[in-house]
């Protein structure tokens, strides 16, 4: 089964001058599947990563999630698909720094509000032990170094169970060791609980060990 | 689809985490409630105050008889002048009674009239106060003492003595506190009264009265309606003014036309006597309020400031919260319900701390020799003002926080994380 789906993607940046940043993007991620995208910096899969994760709207041509069709829909409809069934991951950990790290962790399951209070903060806890940084829950998460920040996120993307997560350079910002660290709980998820992965990476050696890597260059898919 | 705790967890943890700007800009609102309060309490007690020391002893609508000319002369009844112009010079006024004709026949109809309080009769005599040999010059009224007290609050303006022992002696008198001064005699003295038709009462003083206008004090006495009749020389019919006093004083008006036409007598309504105190109020009020509302839009841009600057701060939080699934909505609604926090706290809190200061000035001693029963400053404890002022915290800082939540409801979350 298709998880996103992409039917001929075309996006121009207007300001300052005319830009197609995006040409005719077509391709899908399976079920499962762990794909990295690659490029130079401006190729357009920063942009690229944000159309697919819906909060970009200004584009043309199909985004399908999920087998559902999410291309002009109203931005309301859009918050509520990013909620429930997108995780997102960053270069930056993009924490919310005044909540403790299970208030972050909780935060968008707390939004989609299908459970109670209590089964949430059970589910926050899960992932944080998955991650294997439990300990850590009830700090605030300004106090945290960059590994644990950017294993906060995942649990965060992954609190609603969705079914993508989507990662913008997340190991970016992190050393050798993290990194490694970061791919090991990717590869586990994506073996494991058959989760789909789609992680837009600078990183040669972290791309090589994913299932398929997209190579994009001034706006194509090359490969 | 909102869930309002989530919502609500968010605003309390961003106003934690930002205490001294919450405290600032809430503080901004309750300095501009409070001042609202005092201002409103104050002024309005000092219009209370000022408007009782007239209307309260003013009646509603004065009847009495006029002196004045005839308005139309005779010559003007004759048919065969009727088409000239006719000129009368050196028109004297037409001779009548001061008394009012049938008095007690038209008190008697008054009093049944279901639009009015109480009726209270007085008759008016010219006198001299006699000292030794010098003669002040004054004016008795007749009353009906209790019920004075009762309609005009009469009693406030003893200020020595007791107003029913004008009931007990026949010969009591309410001194003007002017005249008990001049002459220098207090409660328990005689003084000597001479009227106009050259006759001489030793009356007793059983009490000072002091209206606070000096010039009214430096003449005026009272006595009982019987004693000033007899100071007349007149019989029991003898009345001069009638004062009336209307369950709703917005009536005198029309009943004063309706009184002068049906009974061809003078009838002057307060509004008419006194238009210049409800202009005065008036005027009053409305600079209240202007100085009020400008105070409480400052507080409103304080807060409008500080919410733009806490928006430029949390934009990551924003975006995070939009790329997580937080709907742009939510995001304002996480602003605005921080605006109306700070607004309904610091509005509570310039409640009490208008409460506290309008009790500190009600008890501030206040004396002066003009307002004889007033001993501390007038407050107006009006709850409309509480609410008037609360109401308008909450408005003023949900429009203060409308326009920086709908910045940040319009963010887009993509250029905040692309822009790092």
């Amino acid at each position: 089964m298709k998880v996103l789906e992409t039917k001929k993607i075309n996006k121009h940046f207007r300001n300052p001058v005319d830009f197609h940043v995006l040409k005719d993007i077509t391709f899908s991620i399976d079920e499962g599947e762990f794909v990295s995208i690659m490029g130079k910096s401006g190729c357009g899969k920063s942009t690229l990563l944000y159309i697919l994760s819906t909060m970009d709207t200004d584009y043309s041509g199909e985004l399908h999630l999920a087998g559902e069709l999410v291309t002009g829909r109203p931005h309301e409809e859009l918050a509520v698909i990013r909620n429930e069934h997108i995780g997102f991951v960053f270069q930056f950990h993009y924490l919310l720094p005044e909540f403790t790290v299970l208030d972050n962790v909780m935060l968008p399951a707390r939004k989609l509000g299908k459970k109670s209070y209590k089964e949430i903060r059970q589910d926050a806890y899960d992932k944080l032990e998955l991650l294997g940084i439990q300990e850590q829950a009830d700090k605030k998460a300004s106090m945290l170094s960059g590994g644990q920040k950017q294993r906060v996120s995942i649990a965060r993307a992954l609190i609603n169970d969705p079914a993508i997560i989507m990662g913008d350079e997340p190991t970016g910002n992190l050393d050798t060791k993290n990194s490694e660290n970061v791919f090991n709980i990717f590869k586990d998820l994506s073996t494991k609980q058959n989760l789909s992965l789609l992680i837009v990476t600078h990183d040669q050696d972290f791309a090589d060990k994913t299932d398929r890597i997209i190579v994009m260059e001034d706006g194509n898919i090359i490969s | 689809m909102t869930n309002y705790r989530v919502i609500f967890d968010i605003t309390r943890t961003h106003l934690q985490s930002r205490l001294k700007q919450t405290s600032v800009a809430a503080l901004g609102v309750t300095f501009g409630i409070g001042t609202f309060i005092i201002m409103m309490g104050f002024m309005t007690g000092l219009n209370g105050l000022l408007d009782g020391l007239v209307l309260n002893r003013t009646p509603h609508i004065h009847i009495y008889n006029e002196i004045k000319p005839t308005e139309e002369q005779p010559i003007e009844l004759d048919e065969v002048y009727s088409n000239d112009l006719n000129i009368v010079r050196s028109v004297k006024p037409k001779e009548s009674l001061v008394r009012i004709h049938n008095a007690l026949p038209l008190i008697s109809e008054l009093k049944q009239d279901k639009r009015v309080k109480g009726v209270t009769a007085q008759a008016t005599a010219r006198v001299f106060y006699v000292a030794g040999s010098i003669e002040l010059n004054g004016v008795i009224n007749g009353i009906d003492v209790m019920e004075e007290v009762k309609l005009f609050n009469f009693g406030d303006y003893i200020v020595k003595g007791e107003g029913e022992n004008l009931l007990k002696r026949n010969n009591g008198i309410l001194l003007g506190a002017g005249i008990a001064k001049k002459m220098s005699i207090s409660v328990g003295d005689k003084i000597n009264v001479s009227t106009a038709n050259g006759g001489v009462f030793p009356l007793k003083v059983v009490g000072i009265y002091q209206s606070g206008l000096a010039e009214v004090d430096n003449i005026q006495s009272f006595v009982s309606l019987k004693t000033a009749q007899q100071l007349l020389g007149e019989g029991s019919n003898y009345i001069s003014d009638i004062n009336v006093k209307l369950y709703d004083m917005a009536l005198a008006p029309s009943m004063s036309k309706e009184l002068s036409k049906n009974f061809d007598l003078t009838a002057i309504d307060i509004q008419t006597a006194n238009a210049q105190f409800d202009t005065g109020t008036s005027i009053r009020n409305l600079i209240t309020y202007a100085v009020s509302i400008t105070l409480l839009i400052v507080a409103g841009f304080g807060i409008y400031n500080i919410l733009n600057m806490l928006i430029y701060e949390k934009m990551n939080d924003i975006a995070i919260l939009k790329a997580t699934g937080f709907s742009g909505s939510d995001v304002k609604k996480v602003f605005i319900s921080q605006a109306v926090i700070i607004g309904f706290l610091g509005g509570l809190l310039g409640l009490l701390i208008g409460f506290i200061g309008s009790v500190l000035i009600d008890n501030a001693p206040f004396e002066t020799e003009a307002l004889p029963t007033i001993k501390t400053y007038p407050i107006n404890y009006n709850p409309l003002f509480y609410i008037v002022g609360i109401t308008f915290a909450m408005i003023s800082t949900f429009l203060a926080g409308y326009l920086p939540a709908r910045k940040a409801e319009k963010i887009d979350p993509v250029e905040i994380i692309r822009g790092q």
